[in-house]
């Protein structure tokens, strides 16, 4: 087949619509958001002492970096599965989570004797945190993948390792709401490992099903 | 040169996307040309076929044309998908390059016409299901429109339609996997 013939047939389907790819995001992150919401609520729920935990500083701060780190991550893969778009403003913001946990683990450091540390780093709920952040993050990982199987990522192990962070971040938004280690070294240690499962089974996931 | 491919081919997908076919027929010539001349540049050693690669970005913009966002310029998306495409051409045949976008938009300029071969897309094309293959080869080979095409097979112009975007993009997902 000439390419003038291919253009032909190209053209003739010059009609067929598409939704937007951004749109597509926009309704990707609220379903995701609904999916992490009726799993969280089905199996662990909220801690009963919510409402006096907000107004601890400690607490609070959870929701600070798994926000932060959801909202950093979805304006990276908005960009990384839209050829040509530039990535490095959003890829700088990649750094803000990290950074708000760091400064959170000095602070926390500094606040508690030493001989607390490992009491505080190895909490009470590392299982569950190790096995609801995956298991609530899992069902909005395969809605970010499904979209970037939509969009067009130039480097796809990537953009679904970023599709990770992001459910990740999402997931722990509402895992945070039921755990009760608000330690900064308890979230540093064991979120951190959470998410990173997420990051490399979206990476894997990028390379299998992000094909285009 | 670059500034005013940049407006012309902007405002033709911008018409194209908006339902105008000659707009977008034009796009898509213009995109050839230019997607040929960076093949050209970049497979200077046998075993690939730059005319396959552009092919296949052509169909790849086609399916993916909704991840332009309008208000972005129009070549870097267009140098990006040519780009991904020409390194898993490259990949496919084991050789790695790496491609700079810098030097891509420096030798993107030329446009340049088609030289006949026998053509990847082809293969792909007879791997259709019969129906999809049948209406795809009388709207590309045969040149016929949606009406003719619907009049010969006795069938809807919507049927047409459907298995005319279904064949496009079967082949676009097949293109160098079979």
């Amino acid at each position: 087949m000439r390419t003038d013939d291919l253009i032909k047939a190209l053209d003739a389907d010059a009609r067929s619509k598409a939704m937007p790819l951004r749109s597509a995001w926009r309704m990707a992150a609220g379903a995701a958001a609904v999916i992490a919401a009726v799993v969280f609520l089905l199996t662990i729920g909220p801690r009963p002492d919510i409402a006096a935990a907000m107004h601890t500083v400690r607490f609070l701060s959870k929701f600070v970096f798994t926000i932060v780190l959801a909202a950093s991550a979805f304006a990276l893969i908005r960009s990384l599965s839209t050829p040509g778009a530039s990535t490095g403003r959003a890829a700088t913001w990649m750094i803000a989570a990290p950074l708000l946990v760091a400064v959170a683990v000095v602070l926390e450091l500094f606040a508690v004797p030493s001989t607390d540390w490992g009491r505080r780093l190895v909490g009470t709920n590392m299982v569950i945190c190790l096995t609801f952040i995956p298991l609530i993050g899992i069902g909005p990982l395969a809605v970010f993948l499904a979209v970037l199987r939509y969009g067009a990522p130039t480097r796809p192990v990537l953009a679904g390792a970023v599709a990770g962070l992001l459910a990740g971040g999402l997931s722990a938004t509402f895992y945070a709401a039921h755990c009760f280690d608000d330690s900064p070294l308890f979230v540093a240690t064991w979120y951190t490992i959470a998410i990173v499962i997420l990051a490399a089974l979206g990476a894997l996931g990028g390379r299998l099903f992000v094909r285009w | 040169m670059t500034g005013k491919n940049e407006a012309e081919l902007s405002r033709l997908l911008r018409a194209a996307i908006a339902g105008d076919e000659r707009a977008y027929a034009d796009f898509l010539h213009r995109t050839a040309a230019l997607v040929r001349g960076l093949a050209r540049r970049k497979i200077v050693q046998g075993g690939i076929d730059p005319e396959d690669v552009v092919q296949e970005t052509l169909l790849a913009i086609h399916v993916k044309r909704h991840t332009w966002r309008d208000e972005a310029p129009v070549l870097p998306w267009i140098y990006a998908i040519a780009r991904f495409k020409l390194i898993d051409a490259f990949r496919r045949r084991g050789r790695r390059v790496e491609i700079e976008i810098d030097e891509i938009a420096e030798t993107f300029a030329e446009p340049e016409a088609e030289t006949v071969s026998d053509r990847d897309i082809s293969r792909v094309l007879d791997s259709l299901p019969p129906a999809q293959r049948s209406v795809v080869s009388a709207v590309s080979v045969e040149g016929r429109s949606i009406g003719e095409t619907a009049t010969r097979f006795g069938i809807s112009e919507t049927a047409v339609r459907v298995s005319l975007h279904r064949g496009l993009a079967a082949i676009a997902r097949r293109f160098g996997r079979e």
